[in-house]
């Protein structure tokens, strides 16, 4: 507990991770408390109004629909943690059992691994999710799986040369040779060594996430409408840039701080727990 | 050398077969028949079993395969669902587009990016490195499809200096490109005055001053080439990227290329189409890949030397 106040302090020291987090507390208090924030409902439409610059009463304006493009922001902004979140823990959750079998186990588990590794580490990511989701038919939830599917191989690679330098280490050979169980030895003395570039490995692939997933909401692929995802919201926006282009500006204004708050968080992680990580 | 090149195409061609095949099984995947979405749906069903085996339908999957690949060996992609048209002409007229565009970003990204980016590393300074990393992390959260129609907003719209869709002439590249290139290119600066100052406090670069060779000469002869190679392999590894990148962009700004027609056919479900794109990217981004690798070896000695 005290080692973990110190490294939260030495944190906050980080001019990165401390503006990072007030970005992040912005976006996850706007998330939590959406329904107290927005002035109006996301969904309710008043054709009569469509269209309307912001004003007092609508400050980012009215969509084609006389939708409210703040209230739609301000519910975005649950799609987009939540998107991100699900992608990070699906990819977490590949990234760590992949590299930690190749890594610990070694032999011809390693090699098949490590091949499968490498082959989805050199497909092009975005290309890849697109033909899955056009399997698997545009849905918020089929772009999650492609994207989780086609991103895990970085954090596996790290995982695995990560555990296989700690397992060669003379702490763990000795707890082998005391009769520690696999698991056990796992537990102890291999996931801690870990641990540091699989927090700030997930907390920079959040953002990352977030934009995949909006640019394939913005292609039509992801959320559909009337869902208030930001991409989507851009998607009908682009239709309207000459004569009201608020509704372009400010669903993109709410990525950049979402993603730049993450990112920020990411960087300061890195500073601190792992900086011999490269991007 | 030799064995090191031969390794590295082995690995490549290894990796095409596997995404090929990985391509292959996730099309084959997919719900449906093929066959229906092409033919009459009034055609009696004796005369859909006799097309099932002229097309090879009737086949167990992995036979299937074999027969796709050879026919893409051969430079059939298949027809067009929606268009009727080869899959091969389709891509053909608008890859030069993607070429055009993505290779534009390239170059713009690499003159721009390492331009400054030695010029900021002959200056020291820790406030410049602070505004190189706040200027890497903000550009990189900004999604490059909000970034071009933030462009096409202010320059076309607003300003109605540059044409915001399709392709008239060279001058519709500006904000495409721009759009692609901007989000990295604090990267590269950053990147390249990284490598410029450590190779600059190597022992061969003080014995070169020691020598009384001149400054410049130092600069260009040992700290740029060295400074160089990731940058170089950088810059290999970042086409991939780019056409990726590229089928958003292709898509705000309405670009005649290839990311576009990828776009349009998944909407479409036009698997053959889908198909040859994402088949045409992955080779593509795999011999990028091995390129890097490659002159990476070529650059750096260490390397070389593990295989001589």
């Amino acid at each position: 507990m005290k080692a973990l106040r110190s490294t939260f302090r030495r944190l906050m020291r980080n001019k990165f991770f401390a503006v990072g987090l007030v970005f992040f507390l912005v976006v996850f208090v706007v998330a939590i408390f959406a329904d107290h924030l927005a002035p109006m409902s996301y969904r309710d439409m008043d054709v009569p109004n469509a269209l309307q610059p912001p004003s007092r009463e609508m400050p980012f304006g009215t969509d084609q629909f006389g939708r409210c493009v703040l209230s739609r922001v301000i519910y975005g902004s649950r799609i987009a943690l939540w998107v991100g979140a699900v992608i990070v823990i699906i990819q977490t959750t590949i990234g760590i059992f992949m590299g930690l079998v190749a890594g610990f186990q070694g032999g011809y588990l390693d090699s098949i691994i490590s091949y499968l590794t490498d082959v989805t580490w050199s497909m092009p990511v975005i290309v890849f999710a697109l033909a899955i989701v056009m399997v698997l038919g545009p849905s918020l939830n089929n772009v999650i799986i492609a994207i989780a599917v086609v991103s895990w191989a970085q954090l596996a690679r790290v995982v695995r040369s990560k555990t296989q330098s700690a397992k060669n280490k003379p702490y763990t050979e000795a707890a082998r040779a005391l009769g520690m169980s696999n698991t056990r030895l796992v537990l102890r003395h291999i996931f801690p060594n870990i641990l540091s570039p699989i927090i700030v490995l997930t907390t920079l692939a959040l953002p990352q996430a977030i934009l995949a997933t909006t640019a394939l909401s913005f292609l039509g692929l992801g959320s559909q409408p009337p869902a208030p995802d930001w991409g989507v919201i851009l998607n009908e926006g682009i239709d309207f840039i000459e004569f009201a282009p608020w509704i372009s500006i400010f669903p993109g204004l709410a990525i950049v701080w979402t993603v730049l708050g993450f990112n920020l968080l990411g960087v300061g992680l890195r500073d601190i727990l792992d900086p011999t990580l490269m991007d | 050398m030799l064995e090191y090149l031969v390794r590295r195409i082995a690995w490549a061609v290894v990796t095409v077969i596997t995404v090929s095949i990985v391509l292959f099984a996730i099309l084959y995947a997919m719900p449906g028949d093929p066959i229906r979405m092409i033919i009459d749906p009034r055609m009696p069903p004796e005369m859909l079993e006799e097309l099932k085996v002229r097309w090879g339908l009737d086949q167990p999957p992995h036979i299937q395969y074999f027969m796709w690949a050879s026919r893409v060996l051969r430079g059939d992609f298949g027809t067009s669902i929606a268009s009727r048209q080869p899959v091969i002409l389709l891509i053909a007229t608008r890859f030069p587009y993607t070429m055009a565009l993505t290779l534009t970003a390239l170059v713009v990204r690499y003159l721009v990016g390492v331009g400054v980016g030695l010029i900021v590393a002959v200056k020291r300074g820790g406030w410049l490195d602070s505004a190189l990393v706040v200027s890497t992390v903000t550009l990189r959260s900004i999604p490059n499809f909000w970034l071009g129609i933030m462009l096409m907003l202010f320059f076309g719209v607003r300003l109605g200096w540059l044409p915001i869709s399709g392709y008239d002439s060279p001058i519709s590249l500006v904000l495409p490109v721009s759009s692609l290139a901007l989000p990295w290119l604090a990267d590269t600066m950053r990147l390249t005055r990284t490598e410029a100052l450590e190779v600059m406090r190597e022992d061969y670069v003080t014995t070169a001053h020691a020598k009384g060779v001149p400054h410049t000469r130092v600069l260009l002869k040992h700290v740029l080439r060295n400074a160089l190679i990731p940058v170089t392999v950088m810059f290999f590894l970042s086409l991939p990227w780019l056409i990726g990148g590229s089928v958003v962009i292709e898509s705000v700004f309405a670009w005649p290329g290839m990311g576009r027609l990828l776009w349009r056919s998944i909407l479409a479900q036009d698997v053959p189409v889908v198909q040859g794109i994402v088949l045409i990217i992955s080779v593509l981004t795999v011999v990028c890949n091995t390129l890097g690798d490659v002159v990476c070896a070529f650059l750096d000695p260490t390397i070389r030397a593990e295989y001589e």
